[in-house]
């Protein structure tokens, strides 16, 4: 399968900061991947400079074919790749209604739109029966759904997801997990940054494992899943 | 005549020109949190264009409506296109500056456009061409003119227009949501400059019209005449709650009704120790009152830790 993503020797600064070390990583498409690790370990700056939130200060990053570094993020979702962030970042003060319109914003083919819209509606019925409320009065839960359905409403070739268990009750996070499984099986190509590597190892086909700035193991995630070092740094065993 | 209800009349007339600018200050302040100390400025190029083209087309003999019309269609796109350019290059480039420099900048802005106005049409009062004949209608012993009635019909209308568009379009809910979270929305794919542009633009298209309202209705206008006007459209904004469209509504209807009954009934509260000349004040007594007890404003919710 040929790669949709694909880093090379990818460095990110904060100042003087090296908060992404030179990594190499690469997704294929149709498949899930999912970077885990600890707190700080540079997960979501790597994901930062693939959605074009910060820039790389080396390294080169390629989607579809194309090098994409330093690429502003509202020129990327045109070429099919959607964020969903740390923390959800719903607009609290807009309806649940407005923030999915605000998905499709890039989308001129309306009829379509509102299939999506059915769709989206279908997938996470909660939505539909919170449709004209602020989406700030929702739970967190709620709000997560809503920014996943919201990414989904550009119809990404490449979704990526930062953190989508955070602050979240087990059994919520399991339905979320179920429902980013069955979007990768509509042929939607994942990225997926985790804390919790469980639930990402169990669900992901490609893992890598990110440490201080640099990713020290990378393999298929049930091998991962087996990897007694992993079972004791990550999966608290 | 009935006192009272004439100056109700004159405060909503005048009202609604201050409600009108007051969008202008509130939409800006509303997705980048800057005052826009220029916008008096682009009201009173509204003006001022709009003079000089119904001076030159006045004695064409076409119908004086007509004129008036030609002179906001030509006065809309030169606000229109100073706005844009003092975006482009005032502010974008300080985005991300501390908020005291793009500030300080609006307020030399300010300074510049009202001394390139002077440059052009001079120091003195210009007499705003009456060409429209006033007639005067008789309602419950107050008199209210064809022109009031027109101020206060078209400021409901772009009122209307302005709300249609900022909750009913595309283009106004990615304002929206760019005033909440401008990161964010550049991942939905909008591209904020663009929003942020149109946002001035829509403001100064406002400010356009209402310049050429306020001429009419004073019959006069000069190259400071923006500086009063807006700094009263700043304070109704702020009275009503900055960042609000309804409180700017509210805030500029309501600074108009106090300056009118607080102009008309001064002489005999204060047994003629003030008169009508302090005008001026009412509208700031009002706004300093008002945000001793209430300091985010009359609809304003979030109290700003960065005005």
């Amino acid at each position: 399968m040929p790669a949709l993503l694909n880093l090379e020797k990818v460095e990110v600064r904060y100042g003087g900061i090296r908060a992404v070390k030179g990594i190499d990583l690469t997704v294929n498409e149709g498949e899930m991947a999912c970077i885990v690790g600890a707190n700080g370990a540079g997960k979501t700056t790597t994901l930062k400079a693939v959605a074009g939130l910060l820039e790389p200060a080396a390294g080169s990053i390629t989607y579809a074919g194309k090098s994409i570094a330093g690429v502003r993020s509202f020129a990327l979702v045109r070429q099919g790749l959607a964020l969903v962030p740390e923390g959800r970042g719903v607009f609290g003060q807009l309806t649940v209604a407005e923030n999915l319109a605000m998905g499709a914003y890039v989308r001129d083919d309306e009829h379509a739109v509102a299939e999506d819209r059915e769709r989206m509606l279908g997938l996470f019925p909660r939505l539909k029966e919170r449709y004209q409320q602020s989406a700030g009065t929702m739970s967190g839960g709620e709000q997560q759904m809503l920014a996943i359905a919201r990414a989904l409403m550009s119809r990404p070739r490449l979704l990526l997801l930062d953190e989508p268990s955070m602050g979240l009750a087990p059994l919520i996070v399991e339905k979320i997990f179920e429902t980013i499984a069955a979007v990768a099986r509509t042929g939607v190509t994942i990225l997926l940054v985790e804390q919790n590597a469980r639930m990402a190892l169990e669900t992901c086909q490609r893992a890598y494992v990110m440490e201080s700035g640099e990713i020290t193991l990378t393999g298929p995630a049930r091998d991962l899943l087996d990897d007694p070092q992993v079972r004791a740094a990550y999966l608290g065993e | 005549m009935d006192i009272f209800l004439q100056q109700i009349i004159n405060g909503l007339t005048l009202g609604c020109v201050y409600a009108v600018v007051a969008l202008g200050y509130t939409m800006v302040y509303g997705i980048i949190q800057l005052i826009n100390f220029a916008h008096g400025e682009v009201v009173m190029i509204g003006a001022m264009v709009a003079f000089s083209v119904i001076g030159a087309l006045m004695k064409s003999g076409m119908p004086p409506l007509l004129v008036v019309a030609i002179g906001t269609a030509v006065a809309v796109p030169a606000c229109v296109a100073v706005a844009w350019l003092m975006e482009r290059v005032a502010y974008r480039p300080l985005r991300t500056a501390p908020r005291l420099a793009p500030l300080i900048t609006a307020i030399g802005i300010s300074i510049i456009l009202q001394h390139v106005a002077m440059m052009i049409w001079g120091r003195s009062p210009i007499s705003f061409p009456q060409i429209i004949k006033t007639h005067n209608f008789n309602v419950g012993g107050a008199l209210i003119t064809n022109i009031q009635i027109a101020i206060i019909l078209i400021s409901f209308i772009l009122m209307a227009g302005l709300i249609w568009l900022v909750y009913r379009t595309k283009l106004g809910v990615a304002m929206r949501a760019t005033s909440q979270r401008q990161d964010i929305a550049g991942l939905m794919g909008i591209d904020i400059n663009r929003v942020i542009s149109a946002t001035f633009v829509i403001g100064a298209a406002l400010a356009a019209v209402a310049g050429v309202m306020i001429g009419t209705y004073y019959g006069q206008t000069q190259y400071t005449m923006g500086e009063l006007l807006g700094l009263k459209a700043f304070c109704a904004a702020v009275l009503g709650g900055i960042g609000n469209l309804g409180g700017a509504v509210l805030g500029g209807i309501l600074m108009g009704l106090v300056e009118a009954l607080g102009t008309g009934y001064i002489g005999d509260l204060t047994n003629n120790w003030f008169g009508s000349n302090y005008r001026d004040v009412f509208a700031f007594v009002v706004l300093i009152l008002v945000l001793v007890f209430r300091p985010s404003g009359l609809l304003g919710e979030r109290v700003g830790d960065r005005a």
